[in-house]
Formats: structure tokens, sequence, C-alpha cells
């Protein structure tokens, strides 16, 4: 127990001698000291009151101050446009190289309700089913009858549409006005473009924005006003894109491939005149992506850009032009290609036995991988990384597609001797056809390097990056119309178009580790005119087969070869070619130029 | 002689209750209370048809049930008001116990009507919101704790009250009601500052939270990203903020007219949260003007009589309720002003309102009751300036 001091002492003690009682002089005590404390406290209380008066006095100022602000300024927006803020949905158009829309918009109208204005919601119900099949009628009652105020019905709906609901009379059905993009093309080209949707969508208009492809890479430039509505310029061609996709599909199905692609590329440039991915889509209906699977089935998946793929022989190109430039070998240098080639437990086999060695310009024309192998082991590792990263193959591409960016070729994890032996012919590293495209291009326009673009572009003079001298690029020409005349490629020649170019083909990987025995890639890299060359073609197939000779064939000379040959047969007159026929030797005349 | 035989007559304790009652009432106050509630009803009549007609009732349904309630309200405040500090106390105190028995049933028998939090009973004919009542009686209980800490060998009530207050922000925190919660804590707050909180503390509180509130501005995206909004110029105009906001500014210094304002068909709190947007709207700045001067007339003159007043528990409940009233005001104009982010809060007898109407009757009669003017040893203050 605490013990209070008796106070005020003094009279305590004195009070005790006397034999009274002391109690009554301390609450007195307590009393006076209590009324002394009360009067203390009440002095601080009151200015703190008056702290307290002040601050509110001030509130209470500032409330009204600021009320007298806002009522002495004037409304800042008009009460008929309260509805929302206005949203920007002009969208420039996309166009081809010779100015042939790709994509436009479309002025339509969106369907929404409003539950509260309806007069008979399940008439209502009842007829809109009947306009769009694809409406539930019990839902659209339950939603017109709850609590919903405000439902969406139709994003994009026909002009034939919106009469048949304003014949409904239903004042609590509305259209809300939109632009929609509209591919008339439909799917030619719909990889390139990608497509469009809805971002932020009001009542009276609605935001339109790129969802993929060029679409999105170029969303900023296309809502940008302050371009105009100048339309964005691209390199395709489109004539040339509906027949190259024509002919892919014709040859896909043909040679019996689940996928295909095809990519025109200028040689000199590095514009993409077409780019064609199979099986595809139409971009007015984008299909949505796939959630489960391989995202290479659905038809989104753009081969061309998205799809790495082991590109096989068609890489021995890089490795002759590489060793050529370097001094290693010369067109007939003699390469050994006794096979097999060991390499601890690995061995490198061809496809034919060769002999014991073959020229330089006959290891490309026949693929000999041993030779290839050979070659890349005088060359080295670091060189040969230093030498296709410079070709671009080891980096995503910079062609203007939202997907590129993400694309990067698979290398592999540690470039060993044996590394470079199977990259120098087309295995342990996989590309996008597209890096194909872009290496090709810079090895034989003469060795400068080309970015592939998709947007229209005027040729640079000089060569801003060279890649290999003018003279090897020559050789490596030279080389490819062989492989062409009489080599693995011999279906591709086109009369008139000079055609050069590479096959590759190579097994596909199982998804668990290991090659399937019967599944390929197919690929044919080829230029025309070999001699100077204006343009590239990449044709891969995805596993084809096709039967000849009495049995199955899936190399690339029996299956991508003849697919790009027709395929250039048929582009090449829309791309102003003339064919160069060399005449006969009977006609007895010597052409002296054109 | 008379006396002699029969005795003294009975001395009257005192005059008669009425009389004395107006005698010793704080007129004024009393007054703009009056003017306050009569305000309500006319804004009343502008706002609540649109509400009345959603809902399927006659155009005026929510203005009768308004002056039912309202008359309600200021009996219970006149009664009030005639009761001794000392009935208020008792009966405040068990009014505290009562409707915090009423707030810990919520969870059992509250109900939401649908708007997320459990904060009412439902009676059948009305709904009871208890923290409405559980404010004034939390004042009440405070005030008698604090004051007794202040008696010699008394009790540490600032402890108690502060630890009953965090109970009660706990609760409502639960249902959850941060408003409420906001005012009991400010109540407290205010009662410990008259009650003689050390200065360095609060000091230190302060430098705290604007500490606490930078960090957390430059922490905290969400946090940063709220308090730019609330600052940011810009008003998306079809947000409540918005329609107020351009509800004010078409209202001027004169208004539209009465009931040519068009906000109460827009916004749906217009009858309650946002009252005072139709009354700048239809009457101008002039009445909202008024309003404001009404609502300050109140807490400042109450402030001042209890700046007399001796007895301590008087002085700090009369200041707990009369700034828990000024408060909720200004928050409420505030918010529609866009001086404060959006928080529920209905201004005091003006919005529209049942239950929530006879609590603050109760709570202004308390105050009308602690600030009536009462022999305050006057003499012996003037006698101590003289000595200065």
């Amino acid at each position: 127990m605490t013990r209070t001091p008796l106070r005020p002492l003094a009279r305590v003690l004195e009070a005790r001698a006397k034999g009274e009682n002391p109690d009554a002089i301390e609450r007195e005590n307590i009393r006076l000291r209590h009324e002394r404390m009360r009067d203390r406290m009440r002095v601080r209380a009151e200015s703190r009151l008056l702290m307290m008066a002040v601050m509110f006095v001030m509130l209470f100022a500032v409330v009204g101050a600021r009320m007298g602000v806002l009522a002495s300024t004037e409304p800042s927006e008009p009460r008929a446009s309260a509805g929302g803020e206005s949203i920007v949905a002009q969208r420039a158009d996309i166009v081809d190289r010779n100015g042939r829309l790709l994509a436009t918009n479309l002025v339509t109208n969106a369907l929404y309700a409003q539950p509260p204005m309806m007069i008979e919601p399940a008439r209502a119900a009842r007829e809109l089913a009947k306009i769009f099949p694809d409406l539930d009628e019990e839902e659209l009652v339950e939603d017109f009858t709850g609590k919903r105020k405000f439902l969406w019905i139709k994003r994009k709906i026909s002009p034939e549409q919106q009469q048949m609901v304003h014949d409904i009379g239903e004042p609590g059905l509305l259209f809300g006005p939109r632009e929609m993009r509209l591919y008339p093309n439909g799917r030619l080209a719909a990889h390139v473009l990608g497509g469009a949707g809805f971002g932020r969508e009001g009542v009276h208009s609605a935001e339109v924005i790129g969802v993929a492809g060029v679409e999105k890479a170029f969303d900023d430039y296309l809502r940008d006003p302050a371009n105009g509505g100048a339309p964005l310029e691209l390199s395709l061609d489109l004539t040339v894109q509906a027949t190259a996709r024509r002919v892919l599909e014709g040859g896909m199905k043909i040679m019996d491939a689940k996928g295909a692609t095809a990519i025109l590329m200028d040689a000199r440039t590095g514009e993409l005149v077409s780019l064609v991915s199979l099986p595809d889509f139409d971009p007015n209906d984008r299909p949505v992506p796939l959630t489960e699977g391989d995202p290479s089935d659905s038809p989104l998946f753009n081969r061309a850009v998205q799809g790495v793929y082991e590109l096989g022989s068609t890489f021995k190109v890089f490795t002759a032009a590489q060793a050529l430039e370097m001094g290693v070998a010369a067109p007939g240098t003699m390469v050994d290609t006794q096979g097999p080639l060991r390499w601890g437990k690995f061995r490198i086999r061809d496809f034919h036995d060769y002999g014991s060695e073959m020229s330089l310009t006959d290891v490309i024309v026949k693929s000999s991988n041993i030779g290839t192998a050979r070659l890349a082991q005088q060359i080295g590792g670091d060189r040969q990384r230093v030498f296709l990263e410079r070709l671009g193959l080891t980096e995503p591409t910079p062609v203007e597609l939202v997907e590129a960016p993400g694309i990067a070729p698979l290398l592999p994890a540690r470039w060993s001797e044996l590394s470079t032996m199977t990259i120098s012919y087309g295995h342990g590293l996989s590309a996008s056809p597209l890096h194909l495209a872009a290496a090709y291009a810079s090895v034989v326009n003469g060795g400068c390097k080309v970015a592939p673009t998709l947007v229209r572009r005027a040729p640079e003079p000089g060569c801003a990056e060279r890649v290999i001298s003018e003279k090897t690029s020559r050789t490596i020409r030279g080389m490819l119309r062989e492989v062409v005349t009489r080599g693995t490629a011999s279906f591709a020649e086109v009369e008139g178009y000079a055609v050069g170019g590479k096959t590759g083909t190579a097994d596909k990987p199982r998804p668990r580790g290991g090659y399937y025995e019967d599944r390929v890639i197919a690929t044919f890299a080829g230029l025309f005119p070999a001699h100077d060359p204006d343009y590239v073609l990449i044709v891969t197939l995805d596993e084809p087969t096709v039967s000849a000779l009495g049995e199955a064939q899936r190399t690339a000379g029996w299956t991508a070869v003849p697919v790009a040959s027709e395929l250039i047969r048929r582009v090449a007159p829309l791309l102003d070619m003339r064919p160069e026929i060399e005449p006969g030797p009977a006609f007895g005349v010597k052409l002296t130029g054109n | 002689m008379t006396e002699m035989v029969y005795g003294t007559v009975a001395a009257r304790p005192g005059e008669p209750v009425l009389p004395r009652w107006w005698r010793t009432v704080d007129r004024w106050s009393l007054s703009a209370i009056l003017l306050l509630f009569g305000i309500g009803i006319l804004l009343g009549l502008a706002a609540s048809p649109p509400l009345a007609a959603k809902n399927g009732f006659e155009p005026f349904y929510y203005v009768k049930k308004q002056a039912v309630f309202g008359g309600a309200a200021l009996l219970v405040m006149f009664v009030t008001s005639m009761m001794s500090p000392k009935l208020v106390r008792r009966l405040g105190v068990l009014g505290f116990f009562i409707a915090f028995a009423g707030l810990a049933l919520l969870p059992v028998f509250g109900t939401d009507f649908g708007k997320g939090a459990v904060r009412w009973f439902s009676l059948g004919f009305g709904s009871v919101q208890p923290s409405e009542f559980l404010k004034p009686g939390f004042i009440v209980l405070g005030a008698w704790l604090m004051a007794a800490s202040m008696e010699i060998n008394g009790p540490p009530g600032k402890l108690y009250s502060l630890v009953l207050a965090l109970i009660i922000v706990a609760f409502l925190a639960m249902q959850p009601d941060f408003g409420q919660a906001v005012l009991v804590l400010f109540g407290w707050g205010v009662m410990y500052f008259v009650a003689g909180a050390p200065l360095i503390l609060l000091i230190g509180l302060a430098g705290a939270a604007v500490f606490a509130g930078t960090v957390a501005y430059q922490n905290s995206e969400h946090f940063a990203r709220r308090i730019d909004g609330f600052l940011s110029p810009e008003v998306d105009p079809t947000t409540q903020i918005g329609y107020a906001t351009n509800a004010i500014q078409e209202g001027g210094f004169f208004g539209v007219g009465v009931g040519e304002g068009t906000v109460k068909w827009s916004l749906p709190d217009a009858h309650t949260d946002f009252i005072i947007a139709v009354a700048a709207e239809e009457y101008g700045l002039v009445l909202v003007l008024f309003i404001i001067a009404l609502y300050a007339v109140v807490t400042v003159r109450s402030l001042f009589r209890l700046m007399k007043e001796r007895d301590p528990f008087i002085r700090l409940a009369g200041t707990g309720i009369a700034c828990l009233f000024g408060l909720q005001a200004v928050i409420n104009m505030g918010v529609a002003v866009r001086l404060l982010p959006a928080k529920g809060m209905t201004l005091p007898f003006v919005s529209n309102g049942g239950s929530s109407l006879v609590a603050g009757g109760i709570a202004i009669g308390m105050l009308l009751a602690f600030t009536r003017s009462r022999p305050q040893g006057e003499m012996s203050d003037i006698l101590r300036r003289s000595w200065r």
C-alpha cells in the first residue's frame, strides 16, 4: 500500500495531540487543493478551448472559401457531355507498298441495353435471340428483369442487324457508335497485320487498339493524331502476298505438311515483300489463343517469326562463306569427306557416301555434313560464333512485329567443338525462317548486312555493314546456282530466272529429347536471279511427306523445293522481272545486250 | 407569526423548470439547430423525390419521414437539454452500455442492406445504427473517466478512456466503418487535449503522422496514387464528386432556382451525403454560407461557453460533443468541395435520416444541457484577475 502523506502535517499533528479527529482537516485540505487545481486546469483548458474554437472557425472558413471559389468558377464541362471523356478512335489505315488497303476503319454500332428503360423485356429478349442466334433468350430475360441497369449485348453489329433491332421498337435497347477495324483482304497477311480489339470502352465511343503484329507494334504511331491520318505503308506487295499464300497453301496440302511458311525478301533492303505462315486466321475475327497444348499449333502462331527450328543444311552456306572469306579453302579445295566422322561417341554421317574427298563447291552442291564439319573444325568455334553473330543469327530480329523481340535463336549452352561441327550444317542452333532469310540476303547480296523490315524503305546507297567481301559473295552465289543446276535442289529450276539456293532437311526434335525418325522440317533457301539477286525466298514446310519413286520422300529437295520453284514461277512476273532465256544454240543468233 | 404557527413556507428548490431552462440555455445555438432542421426539410423537398420515385414511394415520402423523425429528435433534444449534467451523465453512461451491446451484437443480428458493411439493425419500420448512439454515450463516459482522473487520488481515467476508445474503434473497423471510427478517435483526442495533454506529446504525434504519411506516400504506390488522384485538379465529371463539384459551379452565388437543379437526379446520395450540393445548386452560395455559419455558431459558441465551465466533466463532455458535431459538418462539406477524399458522412440535422436524426437530437440535447449557464464562481475570476 502506498502511503499518502498527511497534509497539512502541522495541523494534523496538532489535532492529534488534542485528541481530535484529523480527517476533517485532511478533507478540508483536499477540497482546497482541489479547488485550486480546478482553477489552474480551467485556465489551461480555456486557452486550449480557444485554440479549438479558432481551429473550427478556420476550418469552416476554408470550406466556405472553397465553396465561394467553386461557385464563382464556370462549370468546367457542359452537363450534356458529362457522359464520359471522349475517346479518340481515329486509327490510321495500313496499306501495302503500292498503296492498296490492308487495314481500315468502318463505322458500326455497339448494342447495349438499359433494363430500367425497357417496356417489354421478355419480348425484347425473344426478338434479340431471333436476330442474333448466338444469344440465349433465357439469359437475356434474366439480365433484363434483374437488377442490372446496363449491359452490353453486342460489340459490333451490321447495319442490317441494327435496323432489325430498331424494328423491335424497344426503348431500352440502345446503340453506341463504334469504329471497328476492318481487314478487307481477310486471311491475307493475317500474321503481319495481327489484329485489333477494343480498349477503353464507353457508350459514345471506344478505343481501337492493336493486339498483335504490326497493329500492336505501331499502335502508338497509328493512333497518333499528329500524323494527320497518313496511312502506314508496309513493304508487303498485296498481289505477291496473295499468290505466295495460294501457292504455299496448295504446296502444303500436296506435301501433307501441318504447317508452312514462305518469306520473300528484297535481298538489298531487307524489305519483306511477302510473309506467309500457314495455317492462318482471319484478323477480322481473331481466334482465341490456345489455353493448353503447344502454342505453335494455334493458327495465331507466326511460323516465319515465332517458330525457331533447326534449319539444317541451309546453314552450310555460312560455313562455306566463312571458309572462303578466311582463306581456309577455295572453291576448288579438296575437303576430306571420308565417313563416318567420329567425334567422341558421336558420329557424323552423310545422306549418301560421297567418297573420300570432294571440292568445297561439291560439298555444298551435294550437301556433305562431314565436309562442312571438317571446315568448321578448321574455322574454330569462336570465329564461327562471331560470324553468325554478324549475320544476326544469335539475337531476335529487328522486324516490326510485336512478337519478334521475344524470339531469340536457341544457342547451345556451351559452344563446344562438337557444337561447332553440328552448327556448321545447321543442327544445334535453332533460328526462325526470318533469321535465315536475313542472313541469306546478307551473304548473297554482295556481303552487306540487311535487317528485315516490314516498312517500305528506300534502298541505301553503299554498304552500311559488310559481312563478307563482294568476291566471296559472288563465289557463294555461283555455288548456290550449281546446287540448283546439278545438286540437291534441281527441282528449283525456273527457266529464265536463274534460281539459286540450298536445301535443308532437319529431323524434328521430340519434346522429351531425341529426334523423330519420320518428321522433318524441310527448308529451301533460295535467291533469284543468282547472278545478281533481287530477292531471297525461304520456304519451310513442317512435317512434309510426298510419295515419289515408290517411297515416302521427306527431304527438302522433294518437298520444299518444288513448292518454292512454283512460287518463284508465279511470283517473279508479278515482281516485274523478265525471264532471261538464253536463246538455244540452234538459233545461231548472239544477243548483244537488250 | 404565521411562520411560527405553521412553520416556514416550503422553500421552492428553484424557479420553474421551463423559465429557468429558457433563461440559461444557449438560445443562439438552439435557434441555429432549429434553423438547420428547417433547412434540412426544405432541401429534402428538393432532393428526395427522385429517390422516392425510384423506390416506388409517393414523392414526399422521405420528407414526411424526415419530419416525423426530426420531430422526435427535437423532442428528445428539448427533454435532454432540460436535464441536469449529472442526470445526463448517468443516462449517457447507461446509454453507452446499451449502444455498445448493440454494436457488439451487430455481427449476429445486424444487416448490411446490401451495402457491404454490417452497420444496422433492421426493425421493420426503420433501421437503427448503434454507432450513432454510441458516439454521445462514449463522449459522456470518456469525459467522466477523464474528469475522475483529475480528482486527487482519482483513477487513471485517461488510460481507461483510451482503451475504451480503441475497443470501439476495433468494433467499428470490423464493420467496416472507418468514418465513425475516425470520429470516435477524434472525440477522444479532443477531450484529451482539453484535459491537458502534454504539448510535447501532441507535437510528437503530429510529427509522427506527417512522417508516416510521407513514408507511406513514397513507399506505397496505392496510397500515392490515391493521394495524387485526390490532389490532381481534374475531376472525372461522372463520379459523385464530379457531379457535386459541377452542381456547386452551376449554382453560382444565387442558385439556379428552387426545384430547377438537376444534380439530385444523377447523385444517388443527393439526399444524404451530398445534400450540400443540392443546396448549392438550387439556392446558391448564399444558402451554403448560411448553413456553414449556423454550424460555426453552434460549435464555436458552445466552445466559448465551455471556456467558463468549472466542472471538468461538463467541460470535457461538452467539448467532445461540440467538436464531433462541427467535424462531421466540416468533413461532409469538405468532401463535396473536394477538400477531403470521399467518405460517407451525413450533414448533422440537414441530411435525410431516421434514427441517426434521433441520435443527433440526443447529442445536441446533451450539448445544450452542458452549455447552460450556471454559477461558475465568476467573482473569484474577477478577483483573481484584479490581484494580478
